[in-house]
């Protein structure tokens, strides 16, 4: 019974996982793009559009990451290359985003697939306990977290994460360096609207395997607040997913064991705790600071 | 590539023409995707624009759809020209609705004279205090307000969820979520126009709409208030170092924006519904973001916008019924409306120049 | 001065880095019109021009950050089109700018590796700093995070970025702004050493002082102009600055104070202020008076706790006790800056753009900024526009304002103008006490000149005056008393007349007490 109640929380998490990590890259290059809710619908429609059609869940999967970076490429077009106000061109992408997905899931209402099969490793999942938690996910689980993973040794160690973070922290500095700062906002966004579109994805494919408009719930932007709660480090992502995943299920078991507060109060609990997430944190600046990127936000343009 | 270098000055016709272009690539764009997904653009574009119009009396209800647009947009520009980002209007309408509410279904037997004035008092209170959560956080804690405010809309949802299915719910409603009815002296009658009568549904709200326009204009084009808003928005620094307080500022402009949206959820209940229930906005606190940009900030500008948003939404219902389109194209439409006013304030600020990507030009900063 | 002085004088006779003909505009404003110019190996050569001369748009071309409408660079004799800074970088050319572009949340190492070619590790690169580091007599811990370095520290992060690049011609952009007179001592023994070995140095700054002892040749830009290239030891520094400026620089006369101490008007007693960022300098125990009829002039580096210092006098911050700071002993300690206005002060802080003055607002409305609060410019809540304008406009004629248009927005003025309408905006009020920071910082001279005379009759109608510069020559201009801020520690003021600039510089290097400077 645990072990199942533990499973449900992991798989909450994954699309925040996924739309997080994405949004912390897009962050960290100095771009704020608010509209990841509708990136992850996009995401979510096109995956589940691929899956009906097909029935090749990893064409669903790949199409839904095609469709929420498309859908980024839309925020950079305007955020980037007409440095128009991040923060309504995120709002814009949200409703945009909301707006299309219905209008292209219209036909689908009502249709169910089957969802991703599990991934058993052998030996591993044979472990108590930690064998059914662990290793025997679906497919999106894993990759959620080796792209957490990659994105974490990608901005530590690499190159091109030294620039990203540079292009973040100082984008006149980076450009009087030579560095294409929209080239390398360009890219982290289009990353993050993959993200975001593979966290949307994993909703129908594997959470509720069916399509309704607007059934990312707000998950997107609770993405954006665990950004925040991470203090634009990777690892703390996953901490920080898990937590609202756990908060997620605990309601959800509340109300199916006929916990005796309204369920309306149960179904607040996840977006309370965001709140009360982000108080603590940015109470603290020294640590929610310190990685924060200076230029989050702040329009660029060569012409300046 | 798109390369932009600063105007020195932004000619008026430029000003007047961005919304103008605005709307008319948005109706091109939207025409492309209905011609996408196999409907008739033409007919399309007809049910959604010309349709909803083609009467006096729905030319009324157009303004009693634009009302709580106009509402909350006129409170909003407060303080989006302060740059702070209050996007929670619908959970404080929400919250307008519900106080104001509980005026009407507590004391239904108060009369007119009374119990209009509480509930207009009580619905910007409403509002008011939601607002200033995200107010107090950011001002204490630095916390998001963006954040803040949008999470609370969806714990307002809830909230008239449960009131209406719990507390509120009228014992004689056959178990649907519905409070009871408002008393007569709680609901905001029609406009009676001499020799002429009722037309559509235009309400009493919708004359208080285009007041609460014009107030909010001459606050802040004329009055020390609206100067700190607008410095604030512009320049902190130069907020500060000329003596205005930006904690007082913040919770201002999130007071305002706040008390409108409630006002506008009080109204549009009163007017319209006559009891509470679970849906109470269908998103007007959302959608009258895009009105306060496509009114660029500006407290008259916003009436016509309202309008031009209302039209829209209109639409979506028309074409529903008439094409059997979803309802959610509406925001197809709101997206990419505000995608071009975002653009054409670029185009406002700049010389925007399409060029290969050769160079990356930057004007001399010599200081 | 180590080393001898290099014959210099003719242009050498194999140019590294030849330009003719640059010209480059700006919308109608022409920055560079015609400019040739040439340096060879091991040649230390000045770029001397005023602010808006030009000098920063033409580094930027040969630094491949912009690009001339017409005109050549060849370098080492063959044409060049230098792309970008990449392909600069590659040619052999460095840069160090003038406002640091160090990333402030990296290491050193990681700044550094960010402007080398890919490939080598961090700590390969750690490595080559040490080595490089000790070699010169540079300071520099590659693991340090920027934002804890000081100014100086930066600027040679700075210079060892470039050097590790093994540049042929190293660009210095106005590198001393930053630094007290015997830290560009250092810097030039290690420049001087630099081109020893070959390496050419365009030194660009409007100093006149370092630029004779430090280059052989100098080229003066005037308004986008190559107006001649002199050998800078043979002319006085009086020649070099009507070069630069075109015309005979005017003077202007401080009236020496009588005998006597006048009045204190203004006087700030035991003045602290933590340090609230990590960026941030405290202020330590500030006391000091002001007196009717002195300009009392606050000399010290950059980031010496000059902005906190600001603050705390216009009363963006306040202080702990009302009694800390008095105005004709009123107590406006803790009182905020509208407040302290009508006690008669006027301020003007550093910055024109976003804090002296709301640059997407019209003159009128930045009138109302600071105005706000005294006359009947609003009453009961409304704005008197008529008034407002009226107000803009007696600032701008009796300023000297050039305006475009009426009432215009700030941001279409020059800087010039717009300070001449920032310091205005007080001056006009006739405040009892005028608080400026930097009042001629990035203006013409003219401007400037009209400034200080402005600033010297307002203190000899008996206000005092209180500015605080980076600039020693301004200091020496127009104060009759000087103190120096350093490490947001005050010092004690001292009659101008009494010392010189470079007993002032140690101080403001912290390394002498006042009554040392005095001898």
């Amino acid at each position: 019974m645990l072990e199942q109640l533990l499973l449900t929380v992991l798989m909450t998490s994954v699309p925040l996982i996924f739309a997080a990590t994405g949004e912390l890259v897009a962050e960290r290059s100095g771009v704020l793009n608010l509209g990841v809710e509708g990136m992850m619908l996009m995401g979510a429609v096109g995956a589940f559009a691929t899956a009906f059609g097909t029935g090749n869940l990893w064409l669903a999967i790949i199409v839904g990451g095609l469709a929420g970076a498309l859908t980024g490429g839309v925020f950079a077009l305007f955020a980037l290359g007409f440095a128009t106000n991040q923060v309504a061109t995120g709002l814009a992408l949200t409703i945009f985003g909301t707006g299309l997905s219905g209008l292209v899931g219209a036909p689908l209402v009502g249709h169910a697939i089957d969802g991703l099969p599990q991934i058993t490793i052998p030996v591993l999942s044979n472990l108590p306990f930690v064998g059914a938690l662990l290793f025997s996910l679906d497919p999106m689980a894993y990759l959620a977290v080796a792209l957490l993973a990659g994105v974490a040794w990608f901005l530590k160690r690499t190159r091109g994460g030294l620039v990203l973070r540079a292009v973040g922290d100082n984008h006149d500095s980076a450009h009087a360096l030579g560095y294409s700062v929209l080239r390398v906002r360009l890219l982290a966004v289009l990353f993050g609207g993959m993200m975001a579109g593979l966290g949307g994805a994993y909703l129908p494919l594997m959470l509720t395997p069916h399509w309704a408009e607007g059934m990312t719930a707000g998950r997107g932007w609770i993405a954006l607040a665990l950004v925040v709660f991470a203090s634009w480090l990777p690892w703390r992502v996953l901490v920080g997913a898990l937590i609202f995943g756990g908060i997620t299920i605990m309601q959800l078991a509340g109300q199916a064991r006929g916990w005796t507060v309204p369920s309306q109060f149960l179904s607040m609990l996840p977006y309370l705790a965001t709140i009360a997430v982000l108080v603590v944190i940015s109470r603290n600046r020294e640590f929610s600071l310190a990685n924060f990127p200076s230029c989050l936000g702040r329009v660029f343009h060569a012409g300046k | 590539m798109i390369t932009l270098s600063q105007r020195k000055t932004i000619p008026l016709r430029l000003t007047l023409l961005t919304p103008v272009v605005a709307i008319a690539l948005t109706l091109v764009i939207g025409a492309v995707i209905f011609a996408t997904l196999g409907y008739h653009p033409g007919e399309a574009l007809y049910q959604f624009f010309v349709a909803p119009i083609s009467r006096p009396d729905q030319v009324a209800d157009l303004f009693v759809k634009a009302c709580p647009l106009i509402i909350i947009a006129s409170g909003l520009v407060f303080a989006y020209r302060a740059n702070v980002w209050n996007i929670g209007a619908e959970g404080q309408m929400i919250l307008g609705a519900m106080f104001g509410g509980w005026v009407a279904l507590t004391f239904p037997d108060l009369s007119g004279w009374v119990m209009m004035p509480a509930m207009i008092a009580m619905g910007m209170l409403g509002g008011f205090l939601w607002a200033m959560i995200p107010a107090i956080l950011k001002t204490r804690f630095n916390t998001n307000e963006i954040l803040v405010s949008l999470m609370l809309t969806y714990v307002a949802a809830l909230l008239i969820d449960w009131t209406v299915r719990g507390p509120w719910r009228d014992p004689m409603s056959f178990g649907f979520p519905l409070s009871p009815m408002y008393a007569d002296a709680a609901l905001i009658t029609r406009v009676y126009l001499p020799g002429f009568g009722h037309l559509g549904g235009l309400h009493w709200g919708v004359i208080g709409a285009l007041v609460i326009a014009v107030a909010a204009w001459f606050v802040l084009a004329r009055t020390l208030t609206g100067f700190q808003v607008k410095v604030m928005g512009d320049a902190p620094r130069a907020g500060r170092f000329a003596g205005f307080n930006p904690s007082l500022v913040t919770i201002m402009v999130l007071g305002i924006s706040g008390a409108a949206a409630g006002l506008a959820g009080m109204v549009e209940v009163s007017a319209n519904m006559g009891q509470l229930q679970p849906e109470i906005s269908f998103g007007y606190g959302f959608t009258a973001i895009i009105v306060a940009f496509l009114a660029r900030l500006n407290p008259l500008a916003v009436i016509g916008a309202g309008l031009i948003v209302a039209l829209a939404e209109l639409g979506g219902d028309s074409a529903q019924i008439a094409l059997g389109m979803p309802k959610v194209v509406t925001g197809v439409f709101k997206g990419i409306l505000l995608f071009m006013l975002l653009a054409g304030e670029t185009f406002n600020r700049f010389h925007v120049r399409l060029k290969m990507p050769v160079t990356a030009v930057r004007e001399v900063s010599d200081a | 001065m180590n080393g001898s002085p290099r014959p210099a004088a003719s242009p050498p006779q194999d140019a590294l880095l030849t330009a003719t003909g640059i010209c480059k505009h700006f919308g109608d404003f022409t920055a560079n019109d015609d400019v040739s110019f040439s340096i060879g190996a091991g040649e230390i050569h000045a770029l001397l021009g005023e602010n808006g001369a030009g000098k920063s748009t033409f580094v930027k071309m040969v630094y491949g950050l912009l690009h001339p409408d017409s005109g050549m660079f060849e370098w080492r004799g063959a044409p060049v089109v230098i792309r970008n800074p990449q392909h600069a970088r590659d040619l052999g050319i460095g840069m160090v700018f003038q406002h640091f572009s160090l990333f402030q949340a990296l290491t050193v190492a990681e700044n550094i590796a960010l402007a080398m070619p890919p490939g080598e590790s961090i700590e390969s690169l750690s490595d080559r700093v040490r080595a490089m580091s000790s070699e010169y007599g540079i300071g520099v811990d590659p693991d340090a995070r920027v934002h804890n370095l000081s100014v100086g520290e930066q600027q040679r992060v700075e210079i060892v970025r470039c050097l590790l690049q093994d540049p042929a011609l190293l660009i210095m952009d106005e590198p001393t702004s930053v630094l007290t007179p015997q830290e560009s001592e250092q810097l030039f023994g290690v420049l001087r050493r630099f081109a020893e070995a070959g390496v050419a140095i365009l030194f660009i700054s409007h100093k006149l002082e370092e630029i004779r002892s430090l280059t052989e040749r100098a080229t003066v830009l005037r308004r986008g102009q190559n107006v001649g290239t002199v050998e800078s030891r043979k002319k006085t520094s009086k020649q070099l600055a009507e070069m630069m400026v075109g015309m005979a620089v005017g003077d202007i006369e401080r009236r020496e104070q009588g005998v006597g101490q006048p009045p204190a008007i203004f006087e700030i007693s035991g003045l602290s202020r933590d340090r609230e960022t990590q960026f941030s300098t405290p202020l330590r125990d500030i006391s000091v008076v002001a007196r009717a009829g002195e300009v009392l002039g606050i000399a010290g580096i950059a980031g010496n706790g000059q902005d906190e210092f600001m603050e705390a006098l216009t009363g963006e911050w306040r202080a702990p006790s009302a009694a800390m700071i008095t105005v004709d002993s009123h107590q406006i300690g803790t009182a905020g800056p509208a407040r302290r206005r009508q006690f008669g002060i006027g301020f003007v802080p550093e910055e024109r753009n976003g804090h002296a003055a709301v640059t997407s607002m019209t003159l009128a409305d930045n009138a109302l900024l600071t105005g706000h609060s005294l006359d009947n410019v609003v009453r009961r809540g409304v704005i008197e526009r008529a008034q407002m304008m009226q107000m803009a406009g007696e600032i701008a004629s009796e300023f000297d304002v050039r305006l475009p248009e009426d009432n215009p927005l700030a941001s279409s003025l020059s800087g010039g103008n717009l300070q001449k309408f920032v310091v205005g905006r007080e001056i006009i009020k006739r405040p009892r006490v005028f608080i400026v920071s930097q009042p001629t910082w990035g203006v013409d001279v003219g401007a400037a000149l009209f400034i200080r005379r402005a600033m010297l009759e307002l203190a000899a109608e008996g206000s005092a005056v209180i500015m605080i510069s980076q600039d020693l020559e301004e200091i020496f201009a127009i104060s009759h008393r000087i103190a120096v801020l350093y490490d947001g520690s005050l010092s004690e003021p001292v009659v101008a007349a009494d010392v010189t600039p470079e007993s002032i510089g140690l101080l403001m290097g912290g390394s002498h007490s006042m009554d040392e400077a005095r001898t």
